[in-house]
């Protein structure tokens, strides 16, 4: 069949099927029809019918956060293609490997202005890792191989593959995805042994070290997450985690500080504030991590492991940068902190962790649960308790408060487990990448811990989640308010709410019936337990609505424009220290 | 003084990429979608077989900024190579000016005389006009357009700098 001519729809069918391609989330539309039409004469590859194409596209990066694969992502023109735009640049911040395939017009139409036609490599070229449109059927196979190399290998990002419909429908020849080495892109995998050997002398040496670590970790795969708890453990050191980090080193462990950043823990940011060497092991140093540059970390020297050679010295600079995939690198850093016999200086520690246990006992994190209305914070904590003991369980958010709360207050002992949108902050994330995520585990619960505001950005996907009997669970920290925008608000504008409140809400146990599934209200601390148990036991889908306290806010908090020692505890905080002229302009 | 970190430097940067549809566009978008300013960019293929262009780009920044522009040139997956000429070592850069200037009588000669001076070469000339082609270095060049302004410049028409390193050594074989 080498040789055999093939339809565009259907090289790129096998084209897909030889990359291991067994689901793919979409929409269709005029201008691929006939991709929809070769994909129903195959068995292969199972199509999930979304309600929108920005929810396929989180769809498939609940999927691909959840497995480790790329997800695959397959929408119309025009439209189609503009819709996945906001999941295209969310995959791009968090470095999710997608391949999406947008239909276009046919070639002789393109740049006419035609029905649904709009320029789709050229809206999607910074949003994407890649980009690529197919003007002939011939190049079809090898852009599809290519695009899932590029997708994946590297710091792995989103690409599109622009598919004029008389390309998909042109006769062309096939090629298998034969190992080859790309002609210009080749990412840097292996680190340098002199550095990894001046890093492990570095940390070696260090009195107050810290691990600071990312979603780099997760996305290096499952053995990154297990060299980095080796490393971390036979070092002694203190290790924090970003939001995008989390389950990369397991909650549980006492070497453990809790998430580091804006919302991060006292201990984990004071020890980030105060350390002599840091080590960061995939992160990015974003701004949610270091608060004002000139103040961070001042007095550390600092090492960096990153594939991305851009992400070094972007925001912060560095000591010792380390270009490399984490595992790769990891796994040299530990034969040398082996062979060369490390022994960090025993009594320093003690002190670093004395004080370190000493920002702990401020129990950062506290709230108290007392009267007739449920803290949020509360809510999280009982679903932890309620589920942390389960083989399986995946948690997806959406954006806000709540995603914070989800993030202060559920302990992910695995990594691949927590799936949020972090850079891009994208309000209706989280139930369609729980679709995803339930797409790849079928038998796992899946949990979207949800806002009231957010789950209405992508409420549509409830659908979709009727169609194919998943049994997701919707968990909605319902404070009756973009809680996010209203702290923001009360610290920046006086406490002026302006449109932040949520009017007019749907009942939501209505709405999950209305779609076929189980819907739960609750609204007394007491009954929390008892609608936690229930919701684990439906084996449908169910909207959990858990009304809290309307006001309460997220702590800590560094407030923009500060440091990490500046951080606030409480309102007391808050009150006694207003923001910064320069910190009212910052996001 | 200013520290060095904060210093602001002019850069000129070879790179080497696929001559491929949207690829200038990649490059322009990044200047532009990261707020880096271009103070001269050229493109031409460089080779037919291989389908390679060089892109000349002069940027400038503090080091810190010059080296996040050639970490973010190098991730775009059709660039193969990356080089700050004005850091690895030394090179040559040369660019060319068309330049009209209209006039007659004294201002006429005189535009004549110093493009004699500069080595331009007279492309084109009616009785109340010249185009002048001058080659050199950017400096050279703006020296000459500032000279012809009160004699009657009309047009200038620039390449942008090409620039290449001295030596036996390509771009190609150069490490990144
Ligand atoms: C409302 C809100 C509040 C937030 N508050 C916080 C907060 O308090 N704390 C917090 O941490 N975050 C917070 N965030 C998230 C924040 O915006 C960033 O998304 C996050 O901090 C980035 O995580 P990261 O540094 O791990 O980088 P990622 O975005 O996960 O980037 C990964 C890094 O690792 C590199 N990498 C990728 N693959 C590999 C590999 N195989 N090997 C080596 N390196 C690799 C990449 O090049 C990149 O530099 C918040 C977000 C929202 C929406
Ligand atoms: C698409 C989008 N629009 C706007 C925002 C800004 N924003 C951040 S959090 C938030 C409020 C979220 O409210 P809700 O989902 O109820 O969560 P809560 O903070 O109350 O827990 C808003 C509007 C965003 N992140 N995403
Ligand atoms: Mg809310």
């Amino acid at each position: 069949m080498a040789n055999d001519l093939m339809m565009g729809s259907h090289i790129l069918m096998t084209a897909l099927k030889d990359q291991g391609v067994t689901e793919i989330f979409g929409y269709p539309g005029g201008a691929v029809l006939p991709l929809y039409d070769a994909m129903h004469e195959q068995n292969a590859i199972r199509h999930i019918l979304v309600r929108q194409e920005g929810g396929a596209v989180h769809a498939a990066e609940g999927y691909a956060r959840s497995t480790g694969k790329v997800g695959v992502v397959l929408v119309t023109s025009g439209p189609g293609a503009t819709n996945a735009v906001t999941g295209l640049t969310d995959a791009m911040m968090d470095s999710i490997p997608l391949v999406c395939i947008t239909g276009q017009v046919p070639t002789h139409l393109i740049g006419n202005d035609a029905f649904q036609e709009c320029d789709t490599t050229g809206i999607t070229r910074p949003c994407t890792k890649h980009n690529y449109l197919v003007k002939d059927v011939n190049d079809l196979a090898r852009v599809v191989h290519e695009a899932f190399y590029v997708a994946s290998t590297g710091r792995p990002g989103p690409v599109v593959i622009d598919l004029p419909k008389d390309v998909a429908m042109g006769l062309g020849l096939y090629s298998t995805p034969d190992k080859f080495k790309h002609k210009s892109y080749n990412p840097q995998i292996k680190g340098d042994a002199k550095a990894i050997k001046q890093a492990v002398a570095l940390l070696a040496g260090a009195k107050k070290p810290i691990f600071y670590c990312g979603g780099g970790v997760i996305n290096s795969g499952p053995k990154a997450s297990a060299l980095l708890t080796q490393l971390v453990r036979s070092t002694g050191y203190p290790c924090t985690l970003t939001l995008m980090g989390l389950g990369a080193y397991p909650a549980s462990d006492p070497q453990f500080l809790g998430m580091l950043g804006m919302h991060g823990t006292y201990e984990a940011n004071l020890a980030m504030h105060d350390c002599d060497v840091m080590i960061c092991v995939g992160a990015r140093f974003d701004d949610r991590i270091t608060g004002v540059i000139s103040k961070f970390s001042p007095n550390s020297k600092k090492i960096h492991i990153d594939i991305d050679p851009s992400s070094i010295n972007k925001n912060v600079r560095v000591d010792i940068p380390i270009i490399g995939d984490v595992a790769n690198v990891l796994e040299d850093m530990l034969k040398v902190w082996k062979s060369s016999q490390a022994k960090p200086d025993q009594k320093a520690l003690k002190a670093w962790w004395k004080q370190i246990d000493e920002w702990r006992a401020k129990d950062c994190l506290k709230f108290v649960q007392k009267g007739k209305i449920i803290k949020p914070q509360y809510a999280i904590q009982r679903l932890y308790e309620a589920t942390k003991n389960l083989d399986d369980v995946y948690i997806t958010t959406e954006v806000g408060q709540h995603q914070m709360w989800a993030a202060q207050f559920y302990g992910f002992e695995k990594p691949n487990h927590w799936m949020t949108s972090g850079g891009l902050g994208t309000m209706g994330y989280g139930l369609p990448a729980a679709v995803g995520t339930q797409i790849a585990h079928p038998d796992a619960l899946v949990i979207d811990i949800a806002g009231e505001a957010s789950i209405l950005m992508n409420i549509q996907e409830m659908s979709t989640i009727a169609q194919y009997h998943l049994p997701v669970k919707v968990f909605i920290i319902n404070n009756r308010y973009m809680g996010m925008v209203r702290q923001w608000q009360e610290l920046l504008h006086g406490g002026r709410y302006a449109e932040s409140y949520m009017e007019s809400l749907p009942d939501f146990k209505m709405l999950a019936e209305s779609f076929g599934g189980v819907g739960m209200v609750c609204d007394k601390p007491e009954d929390l337990d008892g609608m936690i148990d229930e919701m684990l036991k439906t084996d449908k889908s169910v909207i959990a609505d858990v009304r809290v306290e309307q006001l309460e806010s997220c702590y800590p908090m560094i407030p923009s424009g500060a440091a990490h020692n500046e951080m606030l505890l409480g309102p007391k905080d808050e009150a006694d220290r207003p923001i910064s002229e320069e910190g009212m302009v910052l996001v | 003084m200013t520290p060095v970190e904060e210093t602001i430097n002019s850069h000129t940067i070879a790179v080497l990429v696929d001559n491929e549809p949207g690829v200038l566009a990649r490059v322009i978008g990044l200047f532009a979608g990261r707020g880096y300013n271009i103070e001269s960019l050229t493109v031409a293929e460089v080779s037919q077989d291989e389908k390679l262009s060089r892109i000349t780009i002069v940027t400038s920044g503090t080091p810190m900024i010059v080296a996040q522009i050639k970490a973010q040139l190098g991730r775009l997956v059709p660039v193969h190579k990356v080089s700050d000429l004005t850091l690895d070592g030394p090179s040559v850069e040369r660019e060319l000016a068309l330049v009209k200037v209209a006039g007659t009588g004294e201002k006429r000669v005189e535009s004549l005389r110093i493009a004699d001076i500069f080595r331009a070469r007279v492309l084109d000339s009616t009785n109340e006009s010249f185009v002048f082609e001058i080659i050199g270095d950017t400096g050279k060049l703006n020296a000459f357009v500032d000279l012809m302004k009160p004699l009657g410049l009309v047009d200038v028409s620039r390449t942008g700098v090409v620039a290449i390193a001295r030596g036996a050594g390509s771009l190609e074989d150069q490490k990144n």
